[in-house]
């Protein structure tokens, strides 16, 4: 029988296996950020260990830092990006601070350097490390214990998931963004779908996807309950790839091509569960509630928690439109936000900088507007395009990299009861901010509410 | 981590769904550099509810917490875990768990305990009708048992054999450290470097 993409790319990561154990799994690259690595280096250093290969490992400062220039005005936050750097200075890792051209989002400068790859095992203390399977490589997040394992072992113990695939069938409407897709999964299959599954997100629509378009889907794989979601690898994932930093060249390019050939599943091969979408159906998406698999096309209105019919959605649904705000039967174009949030590991690369910009260009915001880089090479990239002359001409706050409104970690955040529409990938209670409500949106639908003041589609816009 | 064989005590019934890391510890505690303080943090924003069942005095000292369906989904945040435990718990009872928590929990010696929603109302009833109810739960027979009631639970046998042990897992695979020397000595040259 024919094999998964997942189950080759696991296959090809086992050190060792033992009966009644987990599989020992290598791992390529291990990225590292400053809030869930300082615990993981005291346990090396009280345990007296080396990190065994700094050489697949890099550090970025992302979470905490303020998007403003200057330094980091919360002493506590200061303290912690101070640990990484002393941490990457003792145990001799790459770092990108604050400040430095490669810094940005740690999911975010992993691609941009070519350093995430097909056919790879890359992990991450982030849930949000599921970005990388866009390129075809199993990426998952763990936790401090996992990291220090990593730092210390380059390796992980784990129990290879069950395999699904998400099977996206015909094309996207016009307008149908790929962050309108992975919310409309997740609303189908729900925030606990994906548990104890690798997801292969497969079909047209998903081949049709850019390799910016295809990291927005695999990164929120992880709020559909899936610890890791992939792509396979085509033209356009070489092409993304081919004369970055890392990326092989020459003789290697050609050979490891030959190889990233091979990874896609075999025609016969069978999936634990297969879920289909049709892709006609699908129109610019919107979250109402406080997971983000409460969603719904931006041309509905917020639901009756009656319509659920199970006991424990409802109530979840009750308690969210308390905490939202929301009445059920308005409609989600009459929702007025304060705040629109543009960035994140989620869209904070350049193609969404770009849609944001379409939309705005000769257009000015009703809200506070902040578009983020997702990294300061994103930020380059963007000012030599001119976005940023677009984004400061209608109004909106042009700032440095970094996860900023995302979570509330640096001072951007929303005040108690403040609503925002924003590209990231958590609506939960106080993600953005203590009392803050969030409404998960494409660039597309940020720009474009942005301008009216209300969530709004761009076909919308007069 | 320490030894988990069995444990009684009494519980917590926390009558939510989808109960995501950044409620169990919202993201400004992340900002700590230590491993211990989190208990402050635990569920910082809903124990200001004065109604919030964790400040309900019945249930003071409770080392069990018996939650809705899919606790523990989203950040990977192991600090989660942490302020759990410093706060006193020692078993979390779901009926379903996010993939990363669960993994987390079991590195740290907090058990997660799958049990069926009908199992997870039947225990909290119980403990809202008498909070000094105990459940005993067993690692070592896989049962939850509690008001006269026995459920089974699954766990593989090896987290289950680490955690009646209590075993660190680098130590674990640095036993193994030839393999994967032999495995980094075969693999493909153009594989990325960082430095």
């Amino acid at each position: 029988m024919g094999r998964t993409l997942a189950e080759k790319v696991w296959e090809q990561h086992v050190v060792r296996r033992a009966d009644g154990e987990p599989d020992l799994l290598f791992i390529d690259l291990h990225l590292i950020h400053e809030v869930t690595s300082p615990q993981a280096f005291d346990g090396l250093r009280m345990a007296g260990r080396p990190v065994r290969r700094p050489d697949l490992t890099i550090a970025t400062e992302d979470h905490n830092v303020p998007t403003v220039r200057g330094p980091i005005a919360d002493p506590v936050s200061r303290t912690q990006v101070e640990t990484l750097r002393k941490n990457a200075a003792e145990f001799g890792i790459r770092l990108h601070p604050m400040g430095d051209a490669g810094q940005g989002v740690v999911h975010i400068i992993g691609p941009q350097f070519g350093l995430t790859q097909p056919g790879m095992t890359i992990v991450c203390g982030d849930s949000h490390t599921s970005t990388h399977g866009a390129f075809g490589g199993i990426a998952f997040g763990i936790g401090t214990s996992e990291v220090e394992h990593v730092l210390a072992t380059q390796t992980l113990p784990a129990y290879r998931p069950k395999t699904m695939a998400i099977e996206v069938k015909g094309a996207l409407p016009f307008g149908v963004t790929a962050k309108d897709l992975i919310l409309a999964i997740i609303a189908e299959i729900g925030t606990g779908g994906g548990q104890g599954y690798i997801v292969e997100y497969r079909g047209e629509a998903i081949r049709n996807l850019s390799m910016e378009g295809r990291m927005t889907v695999c990164n929120m794989s992880i709020e559909a309950g899936a610890r890791a979601g992939l792509i396979a690898p085509d033209e356009t994932t070489f092409n993304y790839l081919k004369g970055r930093p890392h990326a092989p060249e020459g003789e290697a390019w050609d050979a490891a091509v030959e190889y990233w050939k091979t990874l896609s599943t075999d025609d016969d091969a069978v999936f634990d569960k297969v879920v289909e979408i049709d892709a006609a159906t699908l129109a610019p998406f919107v979250t109402w509630g406080t997971n983000p698999g409460q969603g719904a096309p931006l041309s509905s209105v917020v639901p009756a928690p009656e319509q659920f019919g199970d006991p424990i959605e409802r109530s979840a649904a009750e308690r969210a439109l308390e905490y939202m705000g929301l009445t059920a039967g308005t409609r989600l174009t009459d929702v007025e936000v304060d705040t629109v949030f543009v960035g994140s590991c989620t869209n904070g690369r350049l193609e969404d900088l770009r849609a944001a910009a379409e939309i705005l260009q000769g257009r000015q915001v009703k809200t506070r507007t902040l578009i983020v880089p997702g990294s300061m090479m994103v930020k380059l990239q963007a000012e030599a395009e001119g976005l940023h002359e677009v984004f400061k001409a209608a109004g909106a706050e042009w700032r440095e990299a970094g996860c900023s409104m995302c979570l509330g970690m640096n001072p951007d955040t929303l005040a108690p009861g403040e609503r925002s529409a924003s590209t990231s990938n958590r609506n939960f209670e106080g993600r953005q901010g203590k009392g803050g409500r969030t409404h998960l949106v494409s660039p597309q639908v940020a720009a474009a509410t942005a301008v009216t003041g209300k969530l709004t589609a761009p076909a919308d816009l007069v | 981590m320490d030894a988990f064989v069995t444990h009684t005590g009494t519980a917590v019934p926390l009558r939510r769904s989808n109960v995501d890391t950044d409620q169990i510890i919202p993201a400004v505690w992340l900002k700590q550099v230590s491993r211990t303080g989190f208990e402050r943090g635990l569920f910082a924003a809903w124990r200001e509810d004065p109604s919030f069942v964790l400040n309900d005095p019945a249930y003071t000292g409770a080392s069990i917490l018996v939650s809705g369906p899919d606790f523990g989904t989203g950040s990977s945040r192991e600090h989660a875990v942490w302020a759990l435990q410093q706060y006193g718990f020692r078993v979390v009872i779901a009926a379903r768990f996010g993939d990363i928590f669960r993994n987390n929990s079991t590195k740290m010696g907090l058990l997660p305990v799958i049990l069926s929603p009908e199992a997870v109302e039947t225990l909290q009833k119980a403990v809202e009708a008498d909070p000094a109810t105990e459940i005993t739960v067993d690692l070592a027979e896989r049962q939850v048992r509690a008001a006269g009631e026995t459920w089974s639970f699954e766990i593989d046998d090896y987290t289950r054999w680490r955690l009646m042990e209590g075993l660190d897992d680098i130590g674990l695979t640095l036993r193994h450290a030839d393999a994967i020397a032999a495995y980094e000595s075969e693999r493909q040259p153009w594989l990325p470097k960082t430095a």
